[in-house]
């Protein structure tokens, strides 16, 4: 069961042919035999999960009215609070601290009836594109254990990909649901900005955070979209408008007539060769499915690496600010006579892991007087001019497609010490984040010199987040008739796996 | 091209109230001369005439109504805090030692 999609699963639901209570143990079973190895999880409510999957049950058997999706089991990424449950977005700074209110995600997500099985690795403030940087030792790729899973969400798509949750939330300010999604084989989305509240979703860089849906189909991933999506006046950067129609669109697939864009400058060199076959087999695939494919063109894509390790750190050393150890989290040196000053400083010294210091560091910088023009100003100019690229593209085309990311996944430890090296990692994804759009990343292969999966890249103007939807699930089901079995079949089994 | 000292490193971590030990900022300072480079690419096309984007939305300022809402309770508020006394936050004396 627990390798079944969350459609199945919750048809399976509604027949009575299992309870919510069996699905939730199942996966819990699957978390105590594999995650040792994977390290998906820094925390499991076995408790509070094995509760609310009773509820549903109850709920059902007395006719109520359920969600699509209630009683299924998922995975939440550890920079999403959960009232009472430990938050730790992957850093020493939080340890221990157990959030007073859900996030509005986590309140739609109860809403909806969906179990949460516990919180996933991240890189610590989500800071990161291969889960290294968690400050509770790194996640492991289900595909190859030597390999990362991406990041900063690498727990959440590691648990999709070794069958601990068919359902999984992230967050992505630059590619961190699409990076793992591609590197782990399975499917994530980051909405339009705006499109998911950010209220309770601990702020790495305010304008380019958005949470999304993952999961291991596109009609799973749709589903999910649409229970944790809508307005919420908690969150002022919310979007007041209707939620995109984005399970109507996975269910019908439909892309006849639809323009495709391949975007020039995100293909080519650099691009590792297997990467670059499975995306160009899958536009045959969508051109044979009755979509028009053309090349664009947007010049000043090759400028937004660099913006963004501006303006992201710029935000961050803002955001971060607020770990002052007065109200909560940990305080380190309160002795006798010590300062707040003297005790802020120990404690960000000793709560802080070497990348978000780095970044602090790089944003304080930047934003200094004498030097914010140059830097932070500039960035501000370049977003403006990759906004104005997807303008004038998105007129020639309807939705835009590139490899997610340059390469598969790479062996844990090989790009640790080489900050820029890891940077380049999302040099495909970051665009859409400053341009506030949405992105889809769904599997498309296994490149053959390695045998790791590839991710393709869907892009769609900001609130048409469907069109993502449409073109996944119409890849997907072209990838599936010439498979024969979802990607994710040919995942090596993991030691003790059910 | 500025590039970043030692001691720059340490100015900034002063102000970004990180204590750092010789080493770290030892490292710290070559991997943020590289960055640097690397991000000062923005400079090449950022014409004076360009609009500056600070956010994806064209939002002005977004109200609610003045209604008082439910909020967490003192002790809700209080649970995380590394220290409180007689339902307040207990912080680590803020004034110098003379004051």
């Amino acid at each position: 069961m627990i390798r079944k999609s969350a459609v199945e699963m919750a048809a399976a639901l509604a027949k009575g042919e299992t309870t919510s209570l069996a699905l939730t143990q199942a996966h819990l079973d699957q978390i105590a035999a594999v995650d040792g190895a994977v390290h998906a999880f820094l925390y499991v409510d076995t408790e509070g999960a094995l509760a609310q999957a009773g509820a549903i049950d109850k709920a059902r058997a007395a006719g109520e009215k359920l969600s699509p999706l209630a009683g299924i089991p998922l995975a939440l990424k550890d920079v999403l609070t959960q009232k009472g449950v430990p938050t730790t977005c992957g850093s020493k700074i939080l340890e221990g601290w157990r959030p007073p209110y859900d996030s509005t995600v986590v309140t739609n997500l109860k809403r909806a009836g969906i179990v949460i099985l516990g919180k996933t690795n991240m890189d610590e403030f989500a800071m990161g594109s291969s889960t290294e940087n968690s400050a509770y030792g790194p996640t492991h790729n289900p595909w190859d254990l030597t390999r990362i899973p991406g990041g900063s969400g690498g727990g959440s798509s590691a648990a999709l990909a070794a069958f601990e949750a068919p359902l999984a939330i992230g967050t992505d300010t630059g590619g961190s649901i699409r990076q793992p999604a591609a590197v782990t084989g399975t499917v994530g989305v980051k909405p339009t900005y705006g499109g998911v509240s950010r209220y309770g979703l601990v702020a790495f860089s305010s304008s380019l955070d958005q949470a999304g849906p993952c999961a291991r189909t596109v009609l799973d991933t749709a589903l999910l979209h649409e229970a944790i999506a809508g307005h919420d006046v908690r969150d002022a950067t919310s979007i007041n408008a209707p939620v995109p129609q984005v399970v109507a669109a996975a269910k019908s697939g439909d892309v006849k007539g639809l323009k495709i864009g391949v975007i020039k400058e995100l293909n080519g060199d650099g691009y590792q060769a297997g990467v670059r076959t499975r995306f160009d087999e899958s536009l045959q695939l969508l051109a044979a499915a009755g979509a028009e494919i053309i090349e664009v063109s947007c010049p000043n894509f090759e400028y937004a690496l660099a913006a963004y390790y501006l303006i992201a750190p710029s935000e961050c050393s803002s955001n971060l600010a607020r770990f002052d150890a007065m109200r909560y989290g940990i305080r380190v040196g309160d002795e006798a006579g010590a300062s707040a000053e003297s005790v802020m400083n120990l404690t960000r010294e000793v709560g802080f892991g070497r990348e978000v210091k780095r970044r602090i560091i790089l944003g304080t910088y930047a934003l200094s007087s004498g030097y914010y023009d140059a830097y932070y100003g500039s960035a501000q100019k370049v977003r403006t001019l990759i906004t104005q690229d997807f303008i004038r593209a998105f007129e020639k085309c309807d939705v835009l497609v590139s490899p997610t990311c340059p390469t598969t996944a790479f062996k844990i430890g090989e790009k640790a010490s080489d900050p820029l090296a890891m940077y380049l990692n999302d040099i495909a994804t970051i665009p859409v984040n400053m341009a506030g759009i949405g992105g889809m990343s769904l599997p498309c292969g296994l490149a053959p010199e390695d045998g790791l999966p590839v991710g393709f890249q869907i892009m769609a103007p900001a609130m048409q987040d469907q069109r993502m939807y449409s073109v996944g699930a119409a890849l997907e089901a072209a990838l599936l008739s010439k498979w024969g079995a979802p990607l994710l079949s040919q995942i090596p089994a993991l030691a003790g796996s059910k | 091209m500025s590039s970043l000292s030692r001691s720059d490193v340490a100015n900034l971590a002063r102000l970004a109230r990180i204590d750092m030990s010789d080493s770290e900022l030892d490292a710290l300072s070559g991997e943020l001369d590289v960055i640097l480079n690397a991000v000062a690419r923005v400079q090449e096309v950022a014409r004076p005439d360009i609009e500056a984007t600070s956010h994806p939305l064209p939002l002005k300022n977004v109200y609610r109504p003045d209604v008082v809402q439910p909020s967490l309770s003192n002790a809700e508020a209080l649970s995380g805090a590394p220290a409180s006394e007689d339902e307040r936050f207990r912080v680590p004396q803020i004034l110098g030692e003379e004051a």
